[in-house]
């Protein structure tokens, strides 16, 4: 097994564990959005060893970087230093659905077995920003131009749902 | 490549799992969100996987979108939260029933 294999192993525990850690901890929510960093920055090391440069830095920027600075902001603003809420329902149907989601991701993971096709090389500068640019900039300009107006109305949005009141 | 591709899409099919079950079981609407981001990036390292796989950049065009998207919703999923903070004094989901059947 060669290094770059031993390291997506290991990235790829880590972002098991750190994201198993954001589900199964109910105490804190701080400490819920500190592990999807964790989990955020290990796919981005996965990225790399993809080949995929360019999707890599901007997983680290915009994943680590801006949402969960977000999350962390929010946060802190609501002052939620905990978040144990009263039970209301019984745990029955949670740990059934759980068993059940497990038992549907074995069979999935049964089914992919031996059916995905072997992988050829990757072609000289492949994942980087030149032809990833190109791609965007000639056959996919439309959605790229669409998601400048989806963005805006996201601004727009998120500025009039936080404000306190609207004049 | 330095794993089957197999291993790659398992891995994301175990993230995804993850995510889908903090969704349905947390009851803090912050940590919902975060378990769709969760979720959005298992499908975008399925992406990047099958782009790889076949050289072909266009899945991690797709990538690129599906942050984006993501980018946007959480701008605006926290905008909801802020203003429901407001009115009910919790980010519990329960106490927010009032399209419920």
């Amino acid at each position: 097994m060669s290094a770059g294999a031993v390291l997506f192993y290991v990235f790829a525990g880590m972002t098991i564990l750190a994201s198993l850690g954001m589900v199964l901890n109910v105490r804190n929510t701080v400490a819920s959005a500190m592990s999807l960093v964790v989990a955020m920055i290990s796919l981005g090391a996965i990225y790399v060893l993809l080949d995929a440069y360019l999707v890599a830095a901007i997983q680290i920027m915009v994943y680590a970087g801006a949402i969960v600075v977000l999350f962390l902001f929010v946060v802190m603003l609501l002052n939620l230093r905990t978040d144990v809420f009263p039970v209301t329902r019984s745990r029955l149907p949670k740990l059934l659905g759980i068993a059940a989601s497990g038992w549907g991701l074995f069979a999935f993971l049964k089914l992919l077995h031996g059916t995905l096709p072997a992988v050829s090389p990757a072609p000289e500068g492949f994942g980087g920003f030149r032809e990833l640019g190109k791609a965007l900039f000639t056959s996919y300009v439309l959605p790229f131009e669409a998601t400048s107006f989806l963005l805006l109305a996201a601004i727009v949005g998120a500025v009039i749902l936080a404000k306190r009141r609207i004049d | 490549m330095l794993v089957p591709l197999e291993h790659v899409i398992a891995l994301s099919a175990v993230i995804f799992g993850i995510g889908v079950v903090g969704a349905v079981t947390r009851r803090n609407v912050i940590v919902i969100l975060m378990s769709i981001e969760l979720m959005l990036n298992a499908v975008n390292l399925a992406f990047v996987g099958f782009s790889r796989a076949w050289a072909n950049p266009t899945g991690q065009v797709f990538v690129l979108m599906v942050i984006t998207v993501a980018a946007a919703e959480v701008a605006v999923g926290l905008g909801i939260v802020l203003s429901l903070f407001r009115n009910r004094d919790s980010v519990d989901v329960e106490e927010v029933s009032l399209l419920k059947w």
